[in-house]
């Protein structure tokens, strides 16, 4: 596991970019996952998992403080998992993306308890706020930073240290074909998106004829292709 | 109401702040949800965005107005936070024009509701998830991971930062007045026009990036986009009450437990 640290310190720098600095969507499925398979080797592999993650992020909306799960450290361990299992045997991209869900519920919860832990600073620091203490201001924001980064890089050490022997071990016992594997977590993409395109979109007037359009632009792209 | 003092400071020449204390302002934007939390949300953020600002009044950092103005910023604030940066351009300015307190913390109170809700409606809801489908279909068109990573995040960022600099110049410029720079159109109609040319996006993104994943076995795309097509009905049906995502990881997770078990 040599791949440990430098995955941990992945996840931590893309960890901060969810919420606190400078969110600029490093921290997507897409960009963290491939980043991760790049880290391990296999980019290739870690941008088919963020593919599939990215489809299902969709669905979340990150409005003001609602809870939603944590997609930057998941997508880390989902797509170093599936580029260190570096195998085109079944089941490994099904693995990888099960891998990184796992991690985006129990990662939500994380940024739950940083929100409640700030808080705590906060109230910590309130009578030097309330004389107007720079210092006061400008440390409480490093210490949220760096609780964040300490966060999502010690959720990513963790999941992945527990999840990769746990995956590599199921895929030892794995009995479904590729083909079912790939078709069954590709469904499943597809439909959270669908749902998550439909809820986003569909009270935009005419955003179904859209919708629609583009389905027939993508079909024929496919046939043309 | 706007007092006669207040209409002074919005048509009073803004306060001159070197490029060094923008740079230093505009990178703090970036970080202006370091400490949220659900008491103060961004409170804390504002101030530590407009501290830079606030060093130029009468006594400086050690003196009593920096000193109100820092407590004042840094209460119970929130906003988006791409469009907190008209919020703190606007209370930048008028602190340093002189507003009275009273109407800097009515003002401040105001700004908090539109600047979220246009934000979460824009932005949210609306470019990430548009410049998301446009990297999707990229994949499904067959280009490479770094040229797919490069469009996502060169598209998303270009929105992304001309949004935090407009945010800045916006509310800096017009203080006091800066709500009516949220009536722009690009706010009140852009959202939907994002929406249309999102779901557009995700019709064409959706069949492609199934056919690339799906790789060798692209015979199973009909099988697999009409079972997701199903699928997605009864999500939006159970709408509200289940997440996709948990969803999501309980049903592979069950595939996974039936494929090692059997």
């Amino acid at each position: 596991m040599r791949e440990l640290l430098p995955l941990a310190l992945l996840g931590g720098v893309l960890g901060i970019d969810l919420v606190t600095f400078p969110q600029m969507m490093f921290s997507r499925p897409l960009v963290a996952a491939t980043l991760a398979g790049a880290f391990v080797g296999d980019a290739a592999r870690g941008i088919f998992v963020g593919v599939m993650l990215e489809l299902i992020a969709l669905a979340t909306l990150p409005f003001g403080a609602s809870r939603y799960p944590e997609w930057s450290s998941a997508a880390v361990v989902g797509g170093a998992i599936a580029g260190t299992l570096h195998t085109e045997q079944a089941g490994a991209l099904s693995i990888g993306v099960l891998a990184a869900l796992a991690t985006a519920w129990v990662g939500g919860m994380t940024l739950v308890q940083l929100r409640n832990w700030n808080a705590w600073l906060a109230r910590r620091k309130r009578p030097a706020l309330d004389a107007g203490s720079r210092g006061a201001v400008i440390g409480l924001q490093l210490a949220g930073l760096t609780s964040d980064f300490v966060r999502a890089a010690l959720l990513t050490a963790v999941c992945y240290a527990l999840l990769f022997p746990v995956t590599r071990a199921t895929l030892g016992t794995w009995s479904f074909s590729e083909p079912l594997s790939r078709g069954f977590v590709v469904s499943i993409a597809a439909a959270v998106a669908g749902a998550a395109a439909w809820t986003i979109f569909h009270t935009a007037r005419g955003a179904r004829w859209y919708f629609a359009g583009g389905l027939l632009v993508g079909t024929l792209l496919l046939f043309v292709r | 109401m706007i007092t006669a003092a207040a209409q002074a400071s919005i048509m009073s020449p803004a306060p001159r702040l070197s490029a060094l204390t923008w740079v230093n302002i505009f990178s703090r934007t970036l970080a202006i949800q370091g400490s949220w939390n659900y008491e103060t949300l961004i409170g804390n953020g504002i101030g530590f965005c407009v501290e830079p600002a606030l060093r130029m009044l009468p006594g400086g950092v050690k003196g009593p107005s920096f000193k109100t103005a820092m407590t004042r910023q840094s209460a119970y604030f929130n906003a988006h936070p791409y469009f907190a940066s008209v919020a703190v351009g606007a209370l930048a300015r008028v602190e340093l024009s002189g507003v009275p307190a009273p109407h800097i913390e009515r003002f401040r109170t105001a700004l908090t509701g539109p600047l979220g809700s246009v934000g979460d409606r824009l932005v949210w809801a609306g470019w990430l998830p548009f410049c998301s489908l446009i990297a999707l279909t990229c994949f499904g068109l067959g280009m490479a991971p770094v040229p797919v990573l490069v469009t996502f995040l060169a598209l998303y960022n270009a929105g992304h930062l001309a949004l935090r600099v407009w945010g800045l110049h916006v509310g800096w410029t017009r203080g006091l007045g800066v709500a009516s720079a949220l009536g722009n159109p690009v706010l009140r109609q852009g959202p939907a026009h994002l929406a249309r040319a999102a779901a557009a996006t995700a019709g064409v993104a959706v069949p492609l990036t199934a056919a690339r994943l799906l790789g060798h076995h692209v015979a199973l795309l009909g099988v697999v986009l009409g079972a997701a097509a199903i699928a997605a009905v009864l999500l939006v049906r159970l709408q509200g009450r289940v997440e996709g995502y948990k969803v999501a990881l309980v049903l592979i997770a069950l595939f996974a437990l039936v494929s090692v078990a059997r």
